[in-house]
């Protein structure tokens, strides 16, 4: 799970990280009352789930009060279109005391899946062209691993700052990774982490990563969830419990269990077409819920026609069929809906559908099913 | 010779008497497998499919004298229910629960290692020796007895892939679920060394998908060690990066972990590299034909 700067860096005060004084500003008529109690210079930050916001226009910095109400104006209601996260209309500004910037680093900790363990990465090339850094000089960037009796110091000391700035970095280091652990951050990252030019270490920016299988035990984060930023399809198909996935094709896919699923769509690419979505309806699921994912798959006006693919083990075939038959029923289907099914109550699932007195195509394998999309 | 299981392992299961737990347990029982007990707190004292129920797995062990552990205990609970088996001796532990922390896992895996034990998992469908023995949720009547040792991280495909495999009446020597997880007991490369080893294995059908570096190590280790025909198919070639798609372990972050550079890590390896999920199992069988 994702949060917003503001979010993360209310958490990073509490674990004593300095951030820059700011305001949180959510609509149009509060920007001037904010502003005129607010100091000059200062910066005027998009709230979106998206990296990258300063290219896209996202964030400005106002010398005077003047332009502070012009940027704040523009951005707040603004379509940010970024190079990370494509369009997203922005809901909420954050108004941020500017402060003198004598140097940027970049400083994250994330999971290293191949490692199994937190690494630290840290580089005095920080700020907006970190990713330029990482391909154009990589060796400007120190990655560790965290293991047991982790001490940052020898690395800080090779980004050449004095003992105490060190000793500033290396205490956000130990927040960053208590916050982490505590809180079940898979990735905290502050880019730029600043040294101001009166040697004071301060977050201007903070990205935090949530693991959500472990959202269970942390009441206070799922309450940070901003649900304006999810896919409105994709809320949806949370609350009913599926596992679902918003993509750019016309072809609709409903199958149990990911890793079919991800085949599935590969091979709606190898027919010449591309998925509409990622759709896993899980293991267990009963028609009612097959009847709900198929409602929420239909409900895409960009559809051409919709393949059906369960290898039923846990699921049962007949289920499904009973899910898929309520559904089309109830609602006015005009497209191709291609059906393969494989495994547990097969026939029985055949049978419901044969019977239903409703076109299906009913493909044998995925190789027919290839050639049923290709002539869509 | 058989892959980490055979027809004479000891088997409990952990959270047996919950729906899925006892579903699955009798499943196994019908299959061949050797059940023994099962454990859920404050329930020792019942009986449920013929076997005795224990409050904990050292209870088990002392009473039963299992080799392995299935655990369907909630994802909440499921790191402690697997440092409960490996600190108790279990040998082999099967974790099937989805949905388990990442940091929780990590701490699992360590006593798993400290101990000696084997994780396979979590978030897997487990694994089968045909007509031996099943630990796992996969349907049973798909597989057959044979000569192709299959490895995934996923559940349904794989399934996918033995269905086509015994159509054409090919068998298989083992079929392993590894998890689709980020922090997994087992990996791709443990498998391989087991298959090669394997008299009764003449080739390898290795499924992967997108995200980590997991496909990429393997081909590294084929490259080196593995002398027996592997055929691979990578699901996610059209899935978008930053998305996680479905499995907490399926997500392409950067430019690392798509579809494309692990089949090219394996095509460099050797490994036949098949893009058409629909056609595994044919060619599995023109590279046993040759």
């Amino acid at each position: 799970m994702k949060i917003h700067e503001y979010q993360a860096k209310e958490l990073f005060k509490q674990y004593g990280i300095k951030v820059p004084e700011s305001v949180l500003c959510e609509k149009k008529e509060d920007i001037e009352q904010i502003i005129k109690n607010f100091s000059v210079p200062c910066v005027i930050k998009a709230q979106v789930h998206s990296g990258a916001r300063g290219k896209a226009g996202g964030v400005k910095i106002a010398k005077d009060y003047q332009n502070a109400l012009k940027y704040a104006d523009e951005i707040l209601g603004m379509e940010l279109v970024s190079s990370q996260a494509g369009a997203k209309k922005v809901n909420k500004i954050l108004i941020e005391q500017a402060v003198d910037i004598d140097k940027e680093l970049y400083l994250s900790l994330t999971f290293d899946r191949a490692n199994e363990a937190i690494s630290l990465i840290i580089s005095s090339n920080g700020g907006m062209d970190i990713e330029e850094t990482a391909k154009t000089s990589p060796e400007k960037i120190y990655t560790e691993l965290i293991k047991d009796n982790f001490n940052p110091l020898e690395t800080v000391k090779k980004i050449g700052f004095n003992d105490s700035i060190n000793g500033q970095i290396i205490n956000i280091i130990n927040s960053l990774y208590t916050l982490a652990k505590e809180k079940d951050a898979l990735l905290v990252e502050i880019n730029p982490l600043v040294v101001t030019k009166q040697g004071e270490v301060i977050a201007l920016d903070a990205k935090i990563n949530f693991d959500d299988n472990a959202l269970f035990r942390h009441d206070d984060i799922l309450a940070l969830k901003d649900e304006a930023e999810e896919n409105p399809y994709e809320l949806q198909a949370q609350k009913d419990g599926l596992n679902y996935i918003k993509l750019d094709g016309t072809i609709g896919c409903m199958v149990n269990g990911a890793g079919l699923a991800m085949a599935t769509m590969d091979i709606i690419r190898l027919a010449g077409k591309n998925a509409a979505n990622f759709l896993d309806v899980g293991g267990g699921a009963s028609s009612e819920k097959i009847e709900k994912a198929f409602k929420l798959l239909i409900s895409d006006k960009n559809l051409e026609a919709v393949f059906i693919n369960i290898f039923g083990g846990i699921l049962r075939c007949d289920f499904l069929a009973q899910g898929v038959k309520n559904a089309i029923q109830s609602l006015n289907i005009n497209i191709p809906v291609i059906v393969r099914m494989e495994g547990t109550n097969k026939q029985e699932g055949a049978d419901i559908l044969n019977h239903s007195g409703l076109k299906f195509t009913v493909v044998n394998d995925l190789n027919e099913a290839i050639e049923v999309i290709k002539k869509i | 010779m058989s892959i980490y299981i055979n027809k004479d392992t000891k088997l409990i299961v952990q959270g047996i008497t919950g729906k899925e737990g006892s579903f699955h347990a009798q499943s196994c029982q019908k299959y061949g497998t050797k059940l023994v007990g099962g454990v859920t707190p404050n329930k020792g004292g019942q009986q449920i499919l013929g076997v005795n129920v224990f409050n904990t797995v050292k209870e088990a062990v002392k009473e039963v004298n299992p080799d392995a552990s299935m655990i369907f205990v909630p994802a909440r609970f499921a790191s402690n229910a697997i440092i409960e088996a490996a600190e108790a001796g279990i040998k082999l532990i099967v974790c099937i629960t989805e949905g388990i922390p990442v940091y929780d896992m990590l701490n699992a895996k360590s006593t798993v290692k400290s101990n000696g034990a084997r994780l396979i998992g979590p978030n897997c469908p487990g694994l089968i020796v045909p007509e031996e023995c099943k630990i796992g949720i996969m349907p049973s009547d798909i597989h057959k007895k044979g000569s192709v040792g299959v490895i995934s991280r996923s559940g349904t495909l794989t399934y996918e892939a033995v269905y086509q495999l015994t159509k054409l009446g090919l068998g298989q020597s083992a079929c392993i679920g590894i998890g689709g997880d980020p922090v997994i007991g087992t990996s791709f490369i443990d498998v391989l060394e087991a298959f090669e080893k394997d008299e009764q294995t003449q080739a390898i059908c290795m499924i992967g998908e997108i995200g980590g570096c997991a496909e990429e190590e393997a081909a590294e280790f084929i490259k080196n060690y593995v002398t027996k025909p592997v055929v691979s198919f990578i699901a996610g070639l059209s899935a978008p990066a930053g998305k996680r798609m479905g499995h907490a372990g399926a997500i392409i972050s950067g430019e690392k972990g798509t579809a494309l550079s692990k089949m090219q890590a394996l095509t460099n390896a050797g490994v036949t590299v098949c893009k058409n999920p629909a056609l595994l199992g044919d060619t599995i069988k023109n590279i046993l034909n040759k």
